[in-house]
This record gives C-alpha cells, sequence and structure tokens, in this order.
C-alpha cells in the first residue's frame, strides 16, 4: 500500500483493538455508501481505488487486480457481460488523467479475503491488510 | 522428409540456446483414455520443443492439465501446463503447481481462464482467488522454496513459469505494459494470443523492444490453421479477445467448401503469416494452437520450415563432428559462436 500512515497511529490503533473495532462498525456503513454510489465499491477491504484510475477493479466479473484479462471485447466490452464496459478499459483510460496514473503499472499482491467486507479507511490506519500478500 | 529424432532439450534449456523455439498445444482427450492424449501428442512431438496442456479451455471440462502433463512427460515430450485462476484457490493451486512438479511437469503457463459463461457448465461457482500476475507471482514464490504464507518447501519445486499475452485485445496499449508487469512478477517465458493481424502484432512488438522486454524474456508469437471460413466466423464473431480480419475470411470462403482445397488453403494462410511475422524483431519463436486440428502440425511446420531448437542443435553438432573442414561447418561454426554470444545474454 503506498499511502503511508505514520507509525504511532498504527500502534494506537494496534493497542486498542475494542475501539479499533468500535470505530469500523461506526465508519464502515459511511464508507460503503460513499464509495458504492461513486465507485461501484465491493468492499474487498484493500482499496486500491486511487491505483487504478479510480475505478474498482472488483466490479470486473473475475475479480482482476493487475489489468484486464484477454477476453475484452473489440469495441471494449467486456467477455463476460457484453452490455458492460470493460472496468480495466476505463481503468486505463481513467489513470492517465491522474497526476499518479503510473501506479496502475505495480504489482498488486493476491487478496486477503479475510478482510472483504470491513472497513479500507480503518484498515489501512490499522495497517492490517495483505498479511498474506507476497 | 525425415529427421533423426533430436533429444530431448528441456524448454528452459532450448530458449537459453537462442535457437528459434517451437511449441504447440493439443487438445486433452474428452474423457479418460491415455491413448487419445498420447496420439494427439504424437503428431507433434517430433516438430516441437515442448507441448501445451490445455486446462478447460472455454470453460469446458476436459481431463486434469496435471494428469495429461504427466502424461506427456512420461512419453518423454516437456509439457507446458496451463493452469488458469477460474476453478482453484490459491491453496489448491499451489498443491497442485507441487504434484505436478513431482510428475515432472516443470513449464507452466498462468493464465486467468475463459469465463464459465461461455463453457459447459456456466452455473458453477467462479473462483478467481488470484490473477494471472499474481499466479506468476506464486509460481515464483515456490520456486525459491516458500509457500505464499512463507512456509519453507525444501526442496524447493523447479518451476519454470510463463504467462501469455493478448495482442489484440484493448486497451491496446496497455497490453505491452501488462506484459512488463507479468515479467516483473517473474515470467520466464510469453507465450500469445493468435496472431491474424500483423500489423497489430508488429505494433505491439515494436513497443515491447521499446521496453527492453525482448531481451529479457523469450516472446513466441501464437499461431494457427483456420479450417473452414465457418470456423474463421465463428472464431471472429464469437470468441472474446480474437481478431480475425476480414480479408482472411474471405480467403476462407473463396476457398469453397471442399475439405482439401480449403484446409490446404488454412495451411497456407497459417504458413504467411508465419513468414510475415519472421521479419518482426524481438520474436524467440513461434506456438502453434492447431485447435483439435493437430494432423495439421507436420505440414506447417515442413511448409514453414519451422525447425524446433533441439532438432536445430544436435544438427549443429552432428554436422561438426562429421566434417570439420566443410563449408557446411564454418557456417555451423558461426551458428555455433552465435548460440553461445545468445546464452550469455539469456543465462
Ligand atoms: S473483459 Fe474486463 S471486466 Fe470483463 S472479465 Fe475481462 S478484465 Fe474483467
Amino acid at each position: 500500500m503506498s499511502i503511508s500512515v505514520p507509525a504511532p497511529v498504527r500502534g494506537f490503533f494496534r493497542r486498542h483493538p475494542r475501539l479499533t473495532r468500535a470505530l469500523e462498525l461506526a465508519v464502515r456503513p459511511f464508507e460503503a455508501a460513499s464509495k458504492k454510489v461513486v465507485f461501484g465499491c465491493k468492499m474487498c477491504g484493500q482499496c486500491i481505488l486511487h491505483e487504478t484510475g479510480m475505478t474498482c477493479p472488483m466490479g470486473c466479473p473475475k475479480t482482476l487486480r493487475n489489468g484486464p484479462c484477454g477476453g475484452v471485447r473489440m469495441d471494449g466490452r467486456c467477455e463476460v457481460i457484453p452490455g458492460m464496459m470493460c472496468v480495466w478499459v476505463k481503468a486505463e483510460r481513467r489513470s492517465r488523467w491522474l497526476p499518479w496514473g503510473g501506479a496502475i503499472l505495480k504489482v498488486q499482491p493476491a487478496l486477503d479475503w479475510s478482510g472483504a467486507g470491513s472497513s479500507a479507511w480503518i484498515n489501512v490506519l490499522a495497517d492490517r491488510q495483505g498479511k498474506e500478500a507476497s | 522428409m525425415t529427421r533423426p529424432i533430436a533429444p530431448v532439450l528441456r524448454l528452459e534449456e532450448a530458449f537459453r540456446s537462442g535457437l528459434p523455439v517451437v511449441t504447440c498445444e493439443i487438445a486433452t482427450g474428452d474423457g479418460a483414455d491415455p491413448d487419445e492424449v498420447l496420439r494427439r501428442v504424437r503428431l507433434v512431438s517430433d516438430h516441437v520443443d515442448a507441448v501445451n496442456v490445455p486446462d478447460n479451455t472455454a470453460g469446458i471440462v476436459h481431463m486434469a492439465a496435471w494428469a495429461a502433463a504427466a502424461l506427456l512427460a512420461r512419453e518423454g515430450v516437456d509439457p507446458i501446463m496451463h493452469v488458469t485462476c477460474r476453478d482453484r484457490n490459491r491453496m489448491a493451486l499451489q498443491s497442485d503447481l507441487l504434484g505436478a512438479a513431482a510428475l515432472g511437469v516443470r513449464n507452466i503457463l498462468c493464465l486467468t481462464g475463459d469465463h464459465m459463461v461461455h463453457g459447459d457448465h456456466p452455473g458453477a461457482k467462479p473462483v478467481f482467488d488470484l490473477d494471472s500476475l499474481q499466479l506468476v507471482s506464486l509460481a515464483t514464490v515456490l520456486r525459491h522454496g516458500r509457500y505464499l504464507s512463507g512456509r519453507e518447501i525444501r526442496p524447493a519445486p523447479a518451476l519454470f513459469p510463463g504467462a501469455t499475452e493478448n495482442p489484440f485485445a484493448p486497451p491496446y496499449d496497455f497490453r505491452p505494459l501488462r506484459l512488463q508487469k507479468k515479467v516483473e512478477a517473474g515470467a520466464r517465458f510469453i507465450q500469445t494470443q493468435i496472431t491474424f493481424n500483423v500489423k497489430r502484432f508488429a505494433a505491439f512488438m515494436e513497443r515491447v523492444r521499446d521496453l527492453g522486454l525482448d531481451r529479457t524474456v523469450p516472446i513466441l508469437a501464437g499461431v494457427a490453421p483456420v479450417r473452414s471460413a465457418r470456423s474463421a466466423r465463428y472464431m471472429r464473431e464469437r470468441v472474446p479477445g480474437m481478431e480475425v480480419p476480414d480479408a482472411i475470411v474471405r480467403r476462407m470462403e473463396q476457398a469453397g467448401s471442399e475439405r482439401a482445397r480449403r484446409e490446404d488453403e488454412g495451411i497456407r494462410v497459417c504458413v504467411e503469416i508465419i513468414e510475415q511475422l519472421r521479419e518482426v524483431r524481438g520474436l524467440a519463436g513461434f506456438h502453434l494452437l492447431p485447435i483439435h486440428w493437430e494432423e495439421a502440425v507436420a505440414e506447417i511446420a515442413s511448409r514453414a520450415r519451422l525447425t524446433p531448437a533441439r532438432a536445430s542443435l544436435s544438427a549443429h553438432v552432428e554436422a561438426t563432428a562429421r566434417d570439420a573442414g566443410s563449408a557446411d561447418a564454418r557456417r555451423d561454426d558461426r551458428e555455433g559462436a552465435l548460440l553461445n554470444r545468445h546464452r550469455e545474454h539469456r543465462a
């Protein structure tokens, strides 16, 4: 994760698991609602929106986090859902508008599914994601 | 022309020789008959360095890729086992890779996998726990003696992971970059989607060369013979990610419906594409995808003068041993020197 959180903040959340849980319960509905409306968020718990052209990769029927599959149709639509634009075609196009668009080239590690459904914001603050990641 | 049977050369060694490499995908049997797999592989094995074994292609259930690959390994053919992310999570993938390595299957092609909606079990639960790139990373981690969890594996499985790229699917500008990502993740060789549009492929390779990727990883261009106008149209309209230019469909239509004529035309188109691709710099060889038509491979190999690296190598060794003074040997010596240069380069 490229967002760096100061160590004292991480330490605080680590030392107070019950407080962290309570905070998560409060934050989660707000995060879910706002990101769902704007980005079609699927609450995977490890947000990489800023590295994928502000396009949620979990909207891809294959939940690909590192780029498009080989089946994208010639008009840019999805191989699985022909009525939908491929999320990666959108992500690539949008990433060009972002000053940090090159982040799309970062190799994304495997998702930690044990964090699915949790608040990515709190996860970042508490530094508790992708434990299994290579 | 009959060639002496060349010794088996591991795919990795074939690439290291710097000589053009030829691989081919076969269809694995529909059922549990090992003879069906062996019949198909025998049609192609003399003409290639390694044989690809698909993993439930197009989402249609077939014999497990690891089993078919093990049958090939037992026959003395170096298999390239396809591994997709569609049907197995990271635990099953790891145990399958270890099992395959134990059976002599080292080359693995890491794929995302065709979605099941197009297959024969559209209601199956899609897994996609990892994506193809994370699968390359996983194979690399295993290769270096660790599970994804960090636990040690001793001895580490000697895996040789490869990946694919499709220059013919949007976003076109991103495809070379995605290839770069795969190389970064640990891909040691690349096989591409079937080429019918050589112009698009050349543009892709130009960008690949700009990125210096052709010098880091051997890239094999995918080529296939079409058997009829109907199958050309099917590929154009029904197979997502496949680009079949109208000119090719028209040529197949003109060839008519008589079997010998249309099949001959299909092979001719394929050979022409191979010739055109030879002009594209940065390729390490060809990957044939005969799509249930393994019988065509011998004909394509002879018409396009495709020689697997192992055959070129053994011819070279024989020639130098036979007549050290002749012009032939001098030419071969030059090839030998070239070979060594490539070796250092790729090692
Ligand atoms: S076409 Fe795009 S959205 Fe559809 S499965 Fe492939 S990568 Fe995902």
